[in-house]
């Protein structure tokens, strides 16, 4: 439609206006998406005891490092980094792994507990036991609090991303599995040797939705790891710092009160380095996944 | 006669079931464990339910603590700070809906109107990065933005809107509004892909037929674009109605502060300081305040599908 031609008879000028007008707003748009984004950046390069001040654009007003060579010289950051990348790979690989071979099993018709599985997993988007419930569960039944593997065991199936990857799979053609079949194959064989290969689309978007999830969380520390220290995360350390930022600004209603409390709580600008580094890993990687992600999310909400 | 036939088909049948169960064993050890899986981490904890209507103690266990019958909902419901959450949680996710399906419906309209191609995916990369972005960030930039001395605030001054910065982040009153802005900066983007795809769905020859009639620009979004998505946007609007009593709270938790808990605080929240907050933990009253919040989420979301049924729209379930 975008490829019409302009509608003659109620005059050019309407759509000379119109394209300018959205661009202009989209344009704008963007600005405002990424103000916050190149601010938070200008703040972490800016110098700690100017930045106080506030008023700081996108550009640094007085430049410096030394927000990075703090961050880089405190060995909590380093364990945190590598807690949250462990947690990420090995959560989106099991994730993965599991996930896609529900997936097709549950794309198969002839499977009779199809029906049964699927509405025993679709139910689970809407019915939830509750944080306690949960917690209970997770801490005490299985005695997971405290260790590692609270990261991984509990994220290991999402409903949403077996539709997906579901529907991906009802989409390719039938004859695929049935000439497998033909040629002897198993399910688990055919699964593994002619779809899962053809996955691979479907396969990114999934696993930057999981990657992402696992990378973004800092509740589960919070809540099952907030006394071990060597288990804490990058996003669960950047909510550490916001906590103390955020009470110094609801007090500082002076600028003395605010000086005065900024040179003994976490910095601004510490905290705005943190924020770069942990959403650095995510701006790298997802453009590259981004005509993948938005035909899956597609497919999935729509026959979901 | 009629019975014994229907009788000997259901054995025949059950007789074929597990016959060709067996078949697909290969299936079963691709379904089965995540089955089992989703049984203890989804349904197990359901269990824990009972303790809403117990006196839990953490020591004695579920077995070893004394009932109570409705007490603990009784005190959940003498308590105005529990019946604001309740408002809380309702505003925000109402304020949510709206905010977040009219502007994603505004912005797919608009992208949808763009005639070059690279300009329509940057202003998509671009619009989809914050969905990507946690939200200890999300709050963390809010409140530089917000600060009295943020870009917001001198944005506000430099215009002559106003002449003292507005405390944004320590009012009340502007809380639930904060949270729709947010959430609108973060997830409009994204929200358009599902629209965006219901557009491209839609038979170009339309366009055309309308046009030709002369219909202008906007009466082609009028009479083509917007019936043209209506059938996404019901769906969408069951599921949202089912997720209204989830405000959220990981935003509101961290967004939150002592000036601003009685309009912050959603039942999550409120469960979560309940149950964590003070030394000793009151698990009951937040198992209790999620059992009510979970019970009127199916409710509504029942409900929302019917009310579809009736209006011969589509359905989810």
């Amino acid at each position: 439609m975008t490829a019409l031609n302009p509608v003659k008879r109620n005059g050019k000028r309407r759509d000379i206006v119109f394209p300018i007008v959205n661009t202009v707003v989209l344009c704008l748009l963007m600005f405002i998406t990424l103000y916050p984004v190149l601010n938070t950046v200008a703040y972490s390069f800016n110098d700690g005891m100017d930045a106080v001040r506030g008023g700081i654009g996108i550009w640094p007003r007085v430049f410096s490092t030394s927000a990075y060579k703090e961050l880089l010289q405190d060995g909590a950051v380093y364990q945190a980094f590598w807690i949250s990348l462990s947690k990420t790979v090995i959560t989106t690989v099991l994730n993965l792994f599991f996930t896609s071979m529900l997936a097709y099993a549950l794309s198969r018709k002839e499977y009779v507990l199809r029906k049964f599985i699927t509405v025993v997993l679709v139910l689970t988007m809407y019915v939830n036991a509750g944080l306690i419930p949960n917690y209970l569960l997770i801490s005490r039944t299985l005695g997971l609090k405290n260790t590692f593997w609270v990261y991984i065991i509990p994220t290991m199936f999402s409903c949403f991303n077996m539709i997906v990857i579901r529907t991906y799979i009802v989409g390719l053609p039938e004859a695929l599995v049935e000439s497998a079949r033909i040629d002897g194959a198993g399910d688990l064989r055919t699964f593994f040797q002619i779809i899962l290969p053809l996955c691979l689309p479907v396969m990114a978007t999934v696993a930057l939705f999981v990657a992402v999830g696992a990378w973004n969380s800092w509740f589960d520390t919070y809540l099952y790891c907030g006394s071990k220290k060597n288990l804490y995360t990058l996003q669960y350390l950047l909510k550490m710092k916001l906590a103390t930022t955020q009470n110094s600004s609801n007090a500082a209603n002076t600028t003395a009160d605010a000086l005065a409390t900024a040179a003994k709580v976490a910095p601004i600008t510490i905290r705005c380095a943190i924020t770069v580094v942990s959403a650095v890993p995510i701006l790298v990687v997802y453009p590259f996944l981004q005509k993948y992600f938005v035909t899956g999310m597609a497919l999935g909400s729509v026959k979901g | 006669m009629t019975a014994i036939t229907k009788e000997l088909n259901q054995t025949k049948r059950q007789k074929g079931f597990f016959r060709r169960l067996c078949g697909q064993w290969q299936l079963m050890v691709m379904s089965v464990p995540m089955l089992l899986y989703v049984f203890l981490f989804n349904y197990a904890p359901m269990w824990g339910w009972l303790t809403a209507f117990q006196d839990y103690q953490p020591k004695k266990g579920l077995a070893g603590s004394p009932w109570v019958g409705l007490e603990n909902f009784k005190f959940l419901f003498g308590r105005e700070d529990f019946l604001l959450a309740i408002r809380n949680t309702l505003a925000m996710s109402v304020i949510n809906l709206v905010f977040g399906t009219v502007s994603s419906i505004l912005l797919a309209i608009l992208l949808n109107e763009v005639r070059s191609k690279a300009f329509k995916r940057t202003v998509q990369t671009v619009t989809y990065l914050p969905h990507f972005l946690s939200m200890v960030i999300v709050v963390g930039m809010a409140q530089n933005i917000f600060s009295s001395n943020g870009a917001v605030n001198s944005l506000l001054m430099s215009l002559g809107l106003v002449k003292e910065p507005v405390f944004f982040l320590g009012k009340g009153e502007y809380f639930w509004w904060l949270v729709g802005v947010i959430n609108v900066w973060k997830e409009v983007g994204w929200n358009t892909i599902i629209y965006i795809a219901a557009m491209t769905s839609i038979d170009p020859s339309l366009y055309e037929a309308a046009s030709i009639d002369g219909a202008g620009r906007f009466q082609r979004i009028l009479h083509v674009t917007l019936p043209g998505i209506k059938s996404t946007f019901m769906v969408l609007l069951i599921m949202n109605i089912g997720h209204l009593m989830e405000a959220g709270f990981e935003i509101q938790y961290l967004l939150r502060s002592g000036l601003t808990m009685k309009y912050s605080d959603t039942i999550d929240v409120f469960a979560l300081i309940y149950s964590f907050g003070s030394s000793k933990p009151h698990y009951a009253y937040g198992t209790a305040a999620g059992m009510f919040k979970s019970i009127v989420g199916i409710i509504l979301l029942f409900g929302a599908n019917m009310a579809a049924k009736a209006l011969d729209e589509e359905t989810l379930i």
